[in-house]
């Protein structure tokens, strides 16, 4: 802990418009978000708004909004958005991308919805280069069913489904998704972040925006991986589930870029 | 010398506490009272050591934390 220091300047003199330095952005809409305290979908909707709001490209991005908890990102993100069917997200995407071609387009989804359902559409749409950003929220469980087993759970991760944990034999192994689309030649830009602590949260931010830098030149398809908490499904509470991420999900999902081919 | 402040959205806090972690001084804590959902919100404990960082507002998932960092000269420099 950092040793505290005080001042004596009234709070009334600080707290002024001129002296903002972090606020929430335009781009949010008034509703509060639905998901549940300590969600890690609101920090990766925010980065992503955040993002947008500074290319200056909010009014031509329009976003996809998967099945799921963040089935209702189209509530929260004041920018054009499509809803997709469960795990079509990429191939929504795609029709939207190659009819409209000057906009900016992202798919947002789930582990279930991405890794499960919709692994062809995601394999394929990265295998065939299309121009679209996709961001993955990855917490290793179905969260808005009721926590049950995804692919993406890890060893002996408990789930409503796995009560004694994920034994491989019987369940088969986590899928690193993210791995395999880094292997397609159609993908510019494969990273994996996380945004459970403010270092984090600003790195993410970077490769987001660097995702859709990477749509701007055309480069191919930009997936940004963000490993994250779901602290209903997972039984803990917020700063509980955070703690279990750093020390059980990210050794299986190490942080960083798995390709990178360069900006121009 | 770098001061700061926050203002909680109290609202809209749902009480997730990531924010008191976040928090390099460990200068937020949970009120006692809860808001009209229910939830104990964040607040700002010792309104005088903020330096206006931004770790809360980052971390928060709700975006409910507004941050405010000014610059004020030392006291110490200000008398020489």
């Amino acid at each position: 802990m950092a040793k505290v220091k005080h001042h004596n300047i009234p709070l009334d003199q600080i707290i002024k418009p001129e002296n903002i330095v972090f606020k929430r952005t335009k781009l949010f809409t008034d509703n509060v978000l639905s998901y549940c305290p300590g969600c890690g979908h609101g920090v990766a909707h925010r980065l992503i708004l955040e993002v947008l709001e500074e290319m200056g490209i909010a009014d031509k991005t329009i976003g996809i909004a998967p099945v799921g908890c963040s089935v209702l990102a189209y509530e929260f993100m004041d920018i054009d958005m499509q809803e997709a069917a469960h795990g079509r997200a990429p191939a929504l995407a795609t029709g939207i991308k190659r009819t409209n071609p000057d906009k900016f387009v992202f798919a947002y989804q789930g582990d279930g919805d991405l890794a499960a359902i919709g692994t062809a559409e995601t394999i394929h749409t990265a295998n065939r280069g299309e121009n679209i950003t996709v961001i993955f929220i990855n917490n290793g469980i179905y969260g808005m069913t009721g926590g049950q087993m995804a692919p993406t759970t890890i060893y002996g991760m408990k789930t409503s489904t796995t009560p004694y944990g994920r034994d491989p034999k019987q369940m088969g192994h986590p899928l690193k998704i993210t791995e395999i689309v880094a292997q397609l030649p159609g993908t510019c830009y494969v990273t994996r972040q996380a945004v459970h602590t403010p270092a984090l949260v600003r790195k993410a931010k970077k490769a987001i925006r660097k995702a859709f830098e990477y749509q701007k030149q055309n480069k191919g398809l930009s997936f940004v991986e963000i490993v994250s908490n779901c602290n209903s499904g997972w039984k803990m509470t917020p700063v509980q589930a955070v703690k279990w991420l750093e020390e059980n999900m990210l050794p299986y999902y190490p942080l960083g870029d798995l390709k990178d081919i360069g900006l121009d | 010398m770098i001061v700061g402040a926050i203002v909680v959205d109290t609202e809209r806090c749902k009480g997730c506490e990531l924010c008191t972690q976040a928090c390099p001084f460990g200068i937020i804590s949970m009120s006692e009272d809860v808001n009209s959902k229910g939830y104990h919100y964040a607040y700002l404990a010792d309104p005088y050591a903020c330096t206006g960082c931004e770790n809360c507002a980052l971390v928060c998932p709700d975006t409910v934390i507004t941050v405010y960092r000014m610059k004020v000269e030392e006291p110490s420099k200000a008398k020489n």
